[in-house]
């Protein structure tokens, strides 16, 4: 009886969790719902993602355009290309990993203006 | 001689050969393409030398260079940009006609620079003049200044750049020497499409560097600037002119 009452908590548990990745709203503040396609390490933590990722972006743009030092790490090029919806291909849209978030957040974003917002490998498929 | 004297020569010949090829590979190592955390060098000055003989009836360089930047017009050519065009010359007297590709000239002393209220025209020190359309305000003095008509004015929205290529409404571009190909250690888009479907006429180095076949060439014989009267020292060089 103590075991199938452990599963069946476990099973609660975990459909708790799964809820809780998807959902929108935790308690009484509403957080966005960021959908994250790619698993795995990104360039530096998440806390440190979301508090500083335009800081490494306005760094390494300077350094880029104007001493051609293309490092990949902290690349726009590179976000994108691990950020991209898998559907879309792009950052961007309802569900795109920048636009979701930037939406929610009220704070407008013109990277997208000049730069491309899909995946080279998919944006190359669609030209040819 | 004993064998502990003839092991001593020996080793002191080969490091004096090894002393003396040092500076060979130390240019062997320049010509190569550098790592991405490295800055661009004021040791190169990255140029083109074209030859006006061989520059065939054809636009294979302006073709090339639009697709690997993604630049698109709209129909309009009064201000579509243009990052390179054929320019067709004829002598009055004799009617011969010749043709040239005409872009950025690449200038030592760039007048886009000089009037720049921001500071986004700017030279790399590898010698490619630049906009960084971060700080471009559009403002197009630079256009107005550059003898050579090779900036152009975004007036459209534009969608679907290339990756490597950000191009925006309201910003001013033009050609960057593929700088995101050069930084890999390929030639210019144009450079390639000349030699592969065009005349060959076209020749892409390393103006500083005395074994580039391109600095052979222009001390060889007798090369031409556009406007040379400006004293603007251009980075790309014209022959047959």
């Amino acid at each position: 009886m103590t075991r199938i009452a452990a599963a069946v908590l476990a099973f609660l548990l975990t459909v708790a969790g799964l809820a809780h990745a998807t959902e929108t709203r935790t308690g009484r503040v509403p957080v966005p719902g960021v959908k994250i396609e790619k698993g795995g390490a990104c360039v530096a933590p998440t806390e440190e993602m979301r508090r500083n990722h335009m800081k490494m972006l306005f760094h390494q743009r300077d350094k880029t355009v104007r001493q051609g030092m293309r490092e990949p790490r902290f690349s726009l090029k590179g976000c994108v290309e691990c950020h991209a919806g898998r559907d879309t291909g792009s950052v961007l849209g309802k569900e795109g990993f920048c636009s979701s978030c930037h939406a929610y957040a009220s704070v407008k974003i013109d990277c997208f203006e000049c730069h491309s917002s899909v995946r080279q490998a998919k944006s190359a498929g669609v030209q040819q | 001689m004993s064998t502990g004297r003839r092991e001593f020569l020996a080793w002191t010949a080969a490091a004096a050969a090894g002393a003396a090829l040092t500076p060979v590979i130390n240019l062997v190592e320049l010509a190569q393409a550098r790592s991405p955390g490295e800055a661009a060098s004021a040791l190169r000055r990255w140029g083109l030398l074209i030859d006006i003989t061989k520059c065939a009836d054809c636009d294979d360089c302006v073709t090339a260079c639009h697709g690997e930047n993604g630049v698109t017009g709209n129909g309009r050519p009064e201000t579509d940009p243009q990052w390179i065009r054929k320019v067709s010359l004829r002598d009055k007297r004799t009617s011969v006609v010749q043709t040239l590709p005409l872009m950025c000239q690449h200038c030592e002393d760039p007048p886009c620079v000089d009037v720049c209220p921001t500071g986004a025209s700017f030279k790399r020190d590898d010698g490619i003049v630049l906009v960084d359309k971060h700080t471009c305000i559009g403002c197009r003095y630079c256009v107005m200044a550059c003898p050579y008509g090779a900036r152009s004015f975004i007036h459209e929205a534009v969608s679907g750049q290339k990756p490597d290529v950000p191009r925006g409404k309201g910003t001013v571009e033009s050609c960057t020497l593929c700088v995101h190909r050069v930084d890999r250690g390929d030639a210019p888009a144009c450079v390639e499409a000349c030699n592969r479907d065009g005349g060959k006429a076209m020749l892409f180095g390393d103006l500083n560097d005395p074994s580039a076949e391109i600095h052979r060439r222009l001390r060889s014989g007798p090369s031409t600037q556009v406007r040379a009267d400006l004293a603007l020292n251009t980075g790309v060089r014209y022959q047959g002119l």
